[in-house]
């Protein structure tokens, strides 16, 4: 319906398309008032402190590009680079391909399906702070750690996870990749439910094995839902802090920066060191790759649109 | 799907293999919570016995912590906070969505994209500007300034109104003649019909704000305004850790939400499914 049919006087002499656009804005009023004052002018503020020098006692000075030259030139930075780039490349596929192994199995079982689900479910609606502990009670030395104690019992050497430069990261990523699991398999439980059956039914009939089946026609069927959810978890392990944090918190991102990501930088530059300006810019710099990602999505998805 | 169905009748060897390896690794996932609970149940001397079964349970732990005023105080600090902000989302974020799906006006298109984009904002380029806000406002160290922020969300209000889109304009018209008002309209004709969104849209803001953790840890500096993963998180300054208390205090974080995944696990799968669908 568009307003021009309903062109009619109204009530108190208004047309119902005046009506309509006051009553729209009215409802509107505080949510703009909201966007713009939470949303949109922080974001500006974001860009502009990025190119001042401030350490929130003195006024914020303007030093241009300074900031984003320190950066470059800031071998922490480069660390931190690399690491969020570690929790990228190697957590989404491997999440994915975990993820995706459990889906296809657990769409093809009927027995207790729900209880199956729910098992993998679960972790994915746990507070990051509280099973952060958990994980780092199981990375203790034996006699405390779980998984040391194991090993210790087995004869195997002992592993410094949380403790060692090389270990670390690895250790982070599995708690991390466990907490997410849950949502990635649901997501292509539904992805895979969207097939039509008949699909199947023709492709048994031509004489298809479950192989082929699989490669010509659930992979490419599922396109959308892989994208997705390569985004989707792409952006969680550009933006991880929850667990890096908390299974690090004596020493934050460390030891030795070798844990530490993107966004622990940024808090530790604006709210240990008060560096507001450079703190903004490394904001800027995530929200660029954050943006590149979700238009690689777009670029992908383009001919569906 | 189809070979499933009869499993009563013949259950393949592939299939009990297949069922069996998804339930170990059903087992490996719910490992860490299973150990949470067993070392919460068990005395701080047994704690190093690695058995998934207490060999003496006990409840002290939990009343250990929980007459330990500090830890309530999160508790509750945690509820009223995802209380508030729940309900808030809700209100807002159907409220536009309804205007946008069902009003007609100059700017609709240009008000939707606009929080549309602001989807693609992180939250961790926000929190300086509203750090400073918050400063010059006296929002820091207090409830509504862990809140403020997500009092509307650009996600919640996207979902409402590809919902409010599928109510047909004939109910609201009817009511329109009937002399309701515009809000009654909203309130009482187009909400009721829209209630599986809501219900995944308040699954997902409840537990989003419980386990929020970026805001809450640089709003806050006292420890009585903590959120729970806040409090949690804070335990790592004090030197001797025990473990047990701390795997009492993860359980109580934990229990709440498995008891809101228990009872609506059906709608939260569903909105999971139903909000990576749209997404």
């Amino acid at each position: 319906m568009t307003a021009e049919t309903h062109e009619q006087p109204g009530r108190r002499g208004l047309t119902l398309a005046r009506r309509q656009a006051l009553w729209a804005w009215a409802f509107l009023a505080l949510p703009v008032v909201f966007y713009v004052l939470i949303r949109f002018y922080p974001t500006a503020q974001a860009f502009w402190l990025s190119l001042t020098d401030w350490d929130l006692m003195s006024k914020p000075e303007f030093i241009g590009l300074e900031n984003y030259r320190q950066m470059l030139a800031d071998p922490v930075f480069w660390k931190v680079f690399k690491n969020t780039f570690l929790y990228l490349i190697i957590g989404t596929p491997l999440s994915l391909l975990m993820s995706f192994a459990i889906a296809y199995y657990l769409d093809k079982t009927r027995f207790l399906h729900g209880f199956l689900r729910a098992l993998y479910f679960v972790p994915y609606i746990t507070t990051a702070a509280a099973m952060a502990w958990v994980w780092r009670w199981f990375y203790q030395p034996a006699p405390t750690g779980l998984i040391n104690d194991l090993l210790g019992s087995f004869g195997f050497a002992q592993i410094p996870f949380l403790k060692s430069t090389t270990w670390a990261l690895p250790s982070i990523l599995v708690t991390a990749i466990w907490a997410g699991l849950g949502f990635q398999i649901i997501i292509f439980l539904a992805g895979l439910r969207a097939i039509p059956t008949t699909y199947y039914e023709a492709a048994r009939i031509d004489g298809l094995g479950e192989g082929a089946i699989l490669r010509r026609i659930t992979l490419p069927l599922l396109k959308p839902t892989m994208v997705f959810l390569v985004v989707f978890s792409s952006i969680g392990f550009l933006r991880i802090f929850d667990q890096v944090y908390n299974m690090t918190s004596n020493d934050p991102g460390g030891p030795l920066n070798s844990t530490k990501p993107l966004v622990l930088m940024i808090y530790q530059t604006a709210f240990s060191s008060y560096d507001m300006g450079y703190a903004a810019a490394q904001t800027v710099v995530l929200f660029t790759i954050l943006l590149i990602v979700s238009l690689l999505q777009l670029w992908v998805m383009r001919d569906r649109a | 799907m189809s070979d499933g169905s009869h499993w009563m009748h013949r259950v393949s060897p592939g299939a009990t293999l297949r069922w069996t390896v998804l339930f170990i690794g059903g087992l490996i996932m719910i490992t860490p919570l299973l150990y949470m609970f067993s070392s919460s149940l068990k005395p701080g001397a047994d704690i190093y016995d690695l058995r998934l079964i207490p060999a003496r349970a006990t409840l002290d732990n939990y009343r250990a912590v929980l007459s330990d005023g500090r830890f309530m105080r999160w508790f509750l600090n945690s509820t009223f906070i995802a209380t508030c902000v729940t309900l808030s989302t809700l209100f807002f974020d159907s409220l536009v969505g309804y205007t946008l799906a069902k009003f007609r006006f100059r700017g609709r298109q240009l008000v939707f994209i606009a929080i549309l984009s602001t989807l693609m904002i992180p939250t961790e380029m926000l929190v300086i500007p509203w750090y400073l806000l918050s400063a010059q406002l006296g929002w820091i160290d207090s409830y509504w300034g862990i809140m403020f922020p997500g009092m509307m969300t650009g996600f919640g209000t996207f979902l409402m109104k590809q919902f409010f889109e599928t109510v047909p304009d004939d109910f609201l018209e009817a009511a329109r003649i009937d002399g309701l008002s515009e809000f009654a309209i909203w309130w009482r004709v187009a909400m009721p019909l829209v209630t599986p969104a809501l219900s995944a849209l308040a699954i997902f803001a409840f537990l989003g704000n419980w386990t929020a953790f970026f805001w809450p840890l640089i709003v806050t500096t006292s420890q009585e305004l903590y959120t729970l993963p806040i409090g949690l998180s804070s335990f790592a300054v004090e030197a001797a850790i025990k473990w047990e208390m701390i795997m009492t205090g993860a359980a109580l974080a934990t229990i709440p939400t498995l008891i809101v995944f228990l009872v609506l696990q059906r709608y939260i799968v569903r909105g999971v499914m139903l909000a990576g669908l749209k997404g």
